[in-house]
Formats: structure tokens, C-alpha cells, sequence
């Protein structure tokens, strides 16, 4: 059984990490909540109301880092066949799937109040909820077959022909008239926001990623007990089958 | 008092500053704890089907 060899050491690995994973997260987000609802500044523009910044931005980055490390763990099942890049592509799925709803819904009590419209159909607006349908085909294709092999490849092959998307969310605000503004962090010549309000944002942004590797680690650990117990029920049946 | 009114009156925004910070924390609770429960209920499945297993042939090949 080879095959659970590197999941073992995994585990070990994901265990004696998951308890730092949740303390980096519960810091970093309650001094993200600090900086972003107390400690920033009103936008000389758009008031308070800039305070939704600090969990749609963060939230947008997420829904893109997750997928493209889904299509990277994607591409390293099809190519390599190893079961753990397989499992972590569909541990990050639902993760990705929740900041991605949240990008959007938040993005639409932030129209409101600035551009006086829950939702336009706008590039950027659009190819993000195109990422969110991904997610679902994505989640919904994996689980979709008998056999969970066939599904898993199904979901992979959908997980990166589906990456196309990203650089056309990246660069919708630069190749098309958008109603959403264009980059202000992750541009050229570096980011034109003030650090009073970058310093939220980032720390909201690593508060993510620190749960991201929480929830991966939990989900990783259900799948691979998941595998397990399929292995086992398989050679059940089969030794019944001989009769036993 | 009157400065806590003014934080949670969030400049005239709180409709939508405070549904959009519930929500990412409502969704973030759920996926949390799901993930946690689906992984004890897994984990504690596979112990009990190897408890079963090992009873039944205590030394037949468990080749984990």
C-alpha cells in the first residue's frame, strides 16, 4: 500500500502544523478587524463605506490564489498521478468557492452605496462569477461518478480548463471599459494606496491564507480517511465475493 | 457611548459595511466547522471499520 505511504507522512506533517495555522489565523484576522474597522481611516471619497475593501479585496485574491493552486494540483494529478495533489485540488474547491461568494456579495454592498447598482454586467464582475460557476462544476463533477477516480479526473480536466479565466479576471479591468476600477496593490510600479490602508488589507489578506491552510488541513485529513475507508470496503466486497 | 453609536452607525454605511463583515464571517464560520465535523465523522468511521477488521483477523496482513 504504497499508495498511503506519502498520505501518512502528510498527516504528521498537516498535524503539527493545523494548531499554528489556526492561532496565525485567529491574530492576524482580529488585528485585521482592528486596522480595518477602527484604526483606518474614512476614504476621502467614499467614507466609511471603503471599510467593505478590507474583506471584498482580500476575499477576490482568495477566490484566484485558490483556484490557480487548484489547476496547479490539478495539473500535478494528471501528470503525476499522485493521489495527494488530487486530494488537496478538491480540498481547495469549496474553500475557494466561499471567498469567491463572499467577493461577489460584498462587491454588491459596495456597489450600492458607490456606483448606485448591486450588479452590472461588467467584465471584472462577470468573469468572477464565472470563477464561482467553476468552483460549483468543479465540486459537483468530482462527486458526480460511481467510480470517484473518474469523477476526480473529470473535476481536474474542468479545474484547468477552467484557469483561462484568471488572467481574464486579472486584466478584464485593463482590457475592457469596466465600471470596477482598475488594480491599486498588484500593479506595476507598486501599490497606490496609502499604508494606513494597506496595512488592514494585507493583514486581512494573510488571515485568509492562514485559514485557507486550516480548512485545507481538516479537509485533506477527511479525504484521505475517506480513501481509506473505500479501500477497505472494496476489498470487503471483494473477499466476500470469493466467499470468504 | 455616543462614540460606540457612531462606530456601529459606520458614517451612515451600516447597511452595508456590517451585512458584508457578517457575511464573510457567517461563510467562514460554516466551511470551518463543516470541514471539522466531516473530518472526525471520516476518521472516527476508518477507526472503527479497522477496530472491526482487526478483530476478525487479528493477524492477517494490515499492510497500511
Amino acid at each position: 500500500m504504497h499508495r498511503f505511504a506519502n498520505p501518512a507522512r502528510f498527516l504528521r506533517m498537516a498535524n503539527a502544523v493545523l494548531p499554528y495555522a489556526a492561532a496565525a489565523a485567529a491574530a492576524l484576522l482580529a488585528a485585521g478587524l482592528w486596522f480595518a474597522l477602527i484604526a483606518s481611516p474614512p476614504d476621502y471619497q467614499q467614507k466609511d463605506s471603503v471599510r467593505i475593501m478590507y474583506i471584498h479585496v482580500p476575499s477576490a485574491w482568495m477566490g484566484m490564489v485558490c483556484y490557480a493552486a487548484m489547476a496547479l494540483f490539478s495539473a500535478m494529478a494528471l501528470v503525476w498521478k499522485h493521489p495527494l495533489a488530487d486530494l488537496l485540488a478538491r480540498a481547495t474547491a469549496p474553500v475557494g468557492a466561499a471567498f469567491t461568494f463572499i467577493c461577489l456579495v460584498t462587491g454588491a454592498l459596495w456597489g450600492k452605496p458607490m456606483w448606485g447598482t448591486w450588479w452590472a454586467w461588467d467584465a471584472r464582475l462577470t468573469s468572477m462569477l464565472i470563477l464561482f460557476f467553476l468552483y460549483l462544476g468543479h465540486m459537483a463533477l468530482a462527486n458526480a461518478f460511481d467510480d470517484p477516480a473518474r469523477g476526480h479526473k473529470a473535476a481536474a480536466i474542468l479545474a484547468l480548463v477552467g484557469a483561462v479565466n484568471l488572467p481574464v479576471i486579472k486584466f478584464s479591468v485593463d482590457w475592457w471599459n469596466t465600471l470596477h476600477q482598475p488594480a491599486s496593490v498588484a500593479k506595476m510600479g507598486g501599490p497606490s494606496i496609502d499604508p494606513s490602508m494597506l496595512v488592514p488589507l494585507l493583514l486581512m489578506a494573510a488571515g485568509f491564507k492562514a485559514y485557507w491552510l486550516m480548512v485545507l488541513i481538516l479537509r485533506a485529513r477527511a479525504e484521505i480517511a475517506a480513501a481509506k475507508v473505500h479501500t477497505i470496503r472494496m476489498a470487503q466486497v471483494h473477499a466476500a465475493g470469493q466467499g470468504e | 457611548m455616543e462614540s460606540l453609536s457612531a462606530f456601529f452607525a459606520m458614517g451612515g454605511y451600516a447597511g452595508y459595511i456590517w451585512p458584508a463583515y457578517g457575511l464573510a464571517l457567517v461563510v467562514m464560520v460554516a466551511v470551518l466547522v463543516l470541514s471539522f465535523r466531516d473530518a472526525r465523522a471520516r476518521e472516527t468511521e476508518l477507526d472503527l471499520l479497522q477496530q472491526a477488521r482487526g478483530r476478525r483477523r487479528p493477524s492477517a496482513g494490515e499492510s497500511k
